[in-house]
């Protein structure tokens, strides 16, 4: 609970300290804030609170919100100058963003489904907003408006299924749906499995799943860069631990009937993001495609239910959300140099900058899952947890798919090292470098040795 | 001796680390390594008994949780590929002495990440150390390749990235699957020797394995990627390629494919085999229509290959020793030919059989070497290959007659390609192009006298390596038979 009041209070102080023009405050602020909240979850540990009964702060919450909250100040140290470049109100941005991390926690603490709802919905308000802020500009026009109404559309599609469980059940709370569940496994009332699917469309419009994928390549092209790393990144995360707390757990009972549709999600998500992603010629739109297919690998937690599967979604998230911080860091600084964010603005990046084209690479490498990252790990993590069940055409045909994915990631690389481009240098500010090495730190480490976050759930 | 093996595996990792922060000293530091990593094995070897037991074990609980850890270790099979890799290395960067290569510092600490992976792959006792080494070797490969490479590089190395990257994603499916069905839960190797498989599972297992070997060596038809990735690679590249990495292949399927799926090789050895010996064939075939010298090259290795795969898939000691023998003995033959190719590539601009000629007379010193090593290429008693495709053939031989005949034929094959290569090069008249050749001299000659030296050294007196390599072969092969009659 403490986590939510700093953020949300942090969100304030900032708004206020933006109304007396104390930009300069604006940042420190923030991340003491931040800071602050992380040192709480690890303070919170195994301590396993419930909030009267509608939140739960477990060590799953915990260790998302942990994982969602470094992103998201990782996010923050990139934005050195960025907003400033967008609007004059930059406070109101800093809020939003923290806000929507609010929202976050709870989407990954909830006990009760009024409790998703809500936290679903603070999220996303802000993230409307977010993807919006640059009011001249028509694309991220288009990208807040796409995504406003393709968010209520899934808004809706959770609130009925929510209704219809709740007509079956009684209840909003997790743990009694679950009773239900467990004591009345042969007379399941009709209401309930609609309720099910429905809530299941919901979760995937948030986490851009296949076939509800449609919004987010406009979307995440769209919005400025920086947003979109935090949409791609810790929303994707928190949709998932959302998905993982009533799917993996509350819905466990009933894990026959919801596993056809959900397969055949991931195969689309897969098959879909992978070889959308490889046409694409704008790296923005490339990584958009990418995080779908990302997806699909995290959904396969969910095929089969195993002990470990809330901690392979975690290593996966983790992996995946340094690797592209990495990525959309790079990416703002190339931008800035050369105006567009295709493949051919990263040509020659290897001599204009070593150290960052070091750097992507390795997020590249990770994010195509080569060993000795992290990236491969929550691969491994995945294949070993569908293999479980046996579903070997499952993971032959996510291998052909991670075939897929090192043509594309490659091709970063290729114009990286291999192509020349123009001959400007790149500097690199001292806070980006921060952000890099230290992601570029958990990356590698996560991968050399991932016993460290293994077993924390 | 714990410590000895450690340092051996981790040695390259430091020393590619040092060289990727020095600037133009890069390849002295590289150089240093390397020779530090040959004194490392030399003392190892001299530690070593041949018997057929594991030594200088390590084992290190490296991710509790998953059940995998670091444990490494040596026998008589990984003793022979760990020479290899530790002899070639320093001679690999040694033949790089004369280039200057852009960005030397990443070039070189990419061979010894390199050397790193490769001694990964032939000391672990854990499958998932294995594959860890596998893909560790592969990468600093591709890089070396896609930068330093020549035209086609970008296109051609993709190929052979996904390619080989196919192959092991398979494998390590295969991994996984021997994994969960290992009641202790761990990637030991002696556990999966243990496994209880019946044979519809152990073919699978020889698939999944199978085919990422056959792309690593490569093994017709998965070979399509070979002739154009040696062609376009860098030397050292092409070195590191054909010399060292091909025997990954040849490796795994010795360490890993054999004893853990007999029976899976008892069902599906006679299509490895065919399959060996077609590309013995074909790629002779193809090698003596080559125009350009390191294509031909290329494909002369894919033929020895062959040859090594279907020694090994004969499943007798004679087999299996000659492809411990042949392994380093190509490894050999095949840098230094490469290096000669290279040599007159850098002085001539091309490597055109048709445009080259009479070199000989302008630089004695490289014909006499040049055709030592083609002897040894082609097998001539007395030098290292003939010991090598000696024992192989008696190995086909004895497996199947014809099998024994069609290999032989590559023997002949090579001889005739070979020769009329070293003689449109070497031979004939010196034209306008060749007229201004200056013979080797410097890093160059201490390379390929060295090369010589181990060609008939190895060729006289093949025993102590032989001796190395029989007591483990001797127990694979008794493990092998033993798990197999215990079934029928």
């Amino acid at each position: 609970m403490n986590i939510i009041i700093t953020i949300t209070v942090t969100a304030l102080v900032v708004l206020y300290a933006g109304l007396f023009k104390a930009k300069k405050a604006l940042l420190p602020l923030t991340l003491i804030g931040l800071l602050t909240s992380l040192a709480f979850v690890v303070t919170s540990w195994n301590t396993n609170q419930t909030y009267y009964g509608m939140m739960q702060m477990d060590n799953f919450a915990l260790a998302f919100a942990g994982i969602t909250i470094l992103g998201t100040l990782f996010i923050f140290l990139l934005t050195q100058n960025y907003f400033a470049e967008h609007s004059e109100n930059i406070a109101e941005y800093f809020t939003l963003i923290l806000f929507s991390l609010a929202g976050i926690v709870i989407m990954v603490s909830y006990k009760n489904m009024s409790m998703l709802f809500i936290g679903v919905e603070i999220m996303s308000v802000a993230l409307y907003i977010l993807a919006g802020i640059r009011k001249n500009n028509f694309a991220s026009n288009e990208a807040s408006l796409k995504y406003f109404l393709m968010g209520a559309f899934s808004t809706g599609f959770l609130l009925f299924g929510i209704t219809l469980i709740y007509g079956a059940t009684g209840s909003f709370d997790l743990g009694v749906i679950n009773q239900y569940l467990v004591t009345n496994y042969k007379s399941i009332s009709p209401l309930f499995y609609p309720g099910v699917i429905l809530l299941m469309v919901g979760l995937c419009f948030k986490i851009g799943a296949a076939p509800f994928h449609f919004w987010t390549p406009d979307v995440y092209e769209g919005a400025p860069t920086l947003i979109t790393a935090f949409m791609s990144t810790v929303v994707k995360t928190a949709g998932f631990a959302a998905f993982l707390r009533l799917f993996a757990d509350t819905f466990a009972p009933l894990h026959d009937f919801w596993l056809p549709p959900l397969m055949v999600i991931v195969c689309l998500t897969l098959f879909i993001g992978n070889v959308t992603a490889l046409f694409q010629k704008n790296f923005k739109r490339m990584l958009a495609y990418s995080s779908i297919s990302h997806a699909g690998y995290l959904l396969f937690s969910l095929i089969a239910l195993t002990a470990n599967s809330a901690n392979n979604v975690l290593v996966y998230a983790a992996a995946y959300t340094f690797a592209s911080i990495i990525a959309f860091g790079v990416l703002i600084l190339v931008k800035q140099k050369t105006g567009n964010d295709n493949f051919e603005s990263f040509n020659g990046l290897g001599k204009r900058n070593p150290f960052a084209a070091f750097v992507l690479t390795v997020a590249m490498l990770s994010l195509a899952g080569i060993p000795l990252t992290a990236g491969f790990m929550g691969k491994y993590l995945m294949f070993l947890n569908v293999m479980h069940d046996y579903q070997f055409y499952l993971v032959a045909f996510a291998i052909l798919n991670a075939l897929v994915g090192f043509y594309y990631y490659f091709k970063v690389i290729v114009a990286m090292y291999f192509k020349d481009g123009a001959e400007v240098e790149l500097e690199t500010p001292v806070q980006y470098k921060v952000v890099l090495v230290l992601s570029l730190i958990i990356t590698v480490f996560l991968g050399v040795y991932p016993s460290v976050i293994l077993n924390l759930i | 001796m714990e410590q000895l093996l450690l340092l051996l595996i981790f040695l390259p990792l430091v020393g590619a680390v040092v060289t990727a922060f020095t600037g133009s000293a890069a390849k002295h530091v590289a150089l240093v390594s390397a020779i530090l990593s040959l004194a490392l094995t030399l003392i190892t070897v001299c530690n070593f008994t041949p018997d057929a037991s594991t030594q200088f074990a390590v084992n290190y609980p490296w991710i509790q949780d998953l059940g995998i850890n670091f444990h490494a270790g040596i026998d008589g099979i990984s003793m022979i590929t760990v020479l290899l890799t530790n002899v070639l290395v320093p001679i690999i960067i040694l033949s790089a002495y004369q280039h200057d290569y852009k960005n030397s510092n990443a070039f070189f600490a990419l061979i010894l990440f390199m050397q790193f992976g490769l001694l990964l792959v032939f000391t672990a006792m854990d499958a998932f150390l294995f594959y860890i080494g596998w893909e560790a070797a592969l990468i600093p490969i591709y890089f070396i390749c896609a930068i330093w490479g020549g035209k086609d590089r970008i296109k051609v190395n993709m190929k052979f990235f996904v390619y080989t990257i196919a192959g092991s994603l398979f494998m390590l499916l295969g991994i996984i699957y021997l994994y969960l069905q290992n009641p202790a839960h761990n990637f030991d190797i002696q556990a999966f020797y243990n496994l209880n498989l019946d044979s519809v599972q152990q073919s699978w297992i020889f698939w999944a394995f199978f085919i990422a070997f056959a792309i690593k060596m490569p093994v017709f038809p998965f070979h399509t990627w070979q002739p154009d990735t040696y062609t376009e690679a860098p030397t050292p590249g092409t070195m590191l390629l054909s010399g060292i990495m091909l025997k990954m292949g040849i490796y795994g399927v010795i360490r890993w494919l054999l004893p853990v799926a007999p029976e899976g090789v008892q069902q599906w050895g006679n299509v490895a085999i065919i399959l060996s010996i077609i590309g013995v064939v074909y790629a002779s075939i193809i090698a003596f229509t080559q125009k350009d010298a390191k294509r031909l090259v290329a494909y002369s290795s894919i033929a020895h290959v062959g040859l090594i795969s279907a020694g090994i898939f004969a499943l007798n000691t004679q087999g299996m020793q000659g492809a411990m023998v042949q392994m380093l003995s190509h490894g050999i033959n095949v840098v230094g030919l490469f290096f000669v190719l290279d040599i007159i590539a850098r002085r001539m601009k091309t490597n055109k059989i048709a445009e080259l000629g009479g070199i000989a007379k302008q630089a004695p010193q490289l014909a006499i070497v040049f055709l030592i090593i083609v002897l040894g290429t082609v097998a001539l008693p007395g030098t290292n290959g003939f010991i090598g495709e000696f024992l192989l053939l008696i190995g086909v031989y004895q497996y199947k007659v014809w099998a024994g005949v069609f290999a032989g034929l590559s023997i002949i094959f090579g001889a005739v390609y070979m020769f009329r290569m070293y003689q449109n090069i070497m031979l004939g008249k010196t034209n306008d192009l060749t007229i201004g050749f200056t013979d080797i001299k410097g890093s160059e000659k201490v390379v390929l006298y060295i090369i010589c030296a181990l060609i008939i050294v190895l060729g006289v007196y093949p025993k102590p390596i032989l001796h190395l390599s029989e007591a483990s072969v001797q127990q694979l092969i008794e493990q092998v038979t033993q798990k197999l009659t215990s079934v029928n």
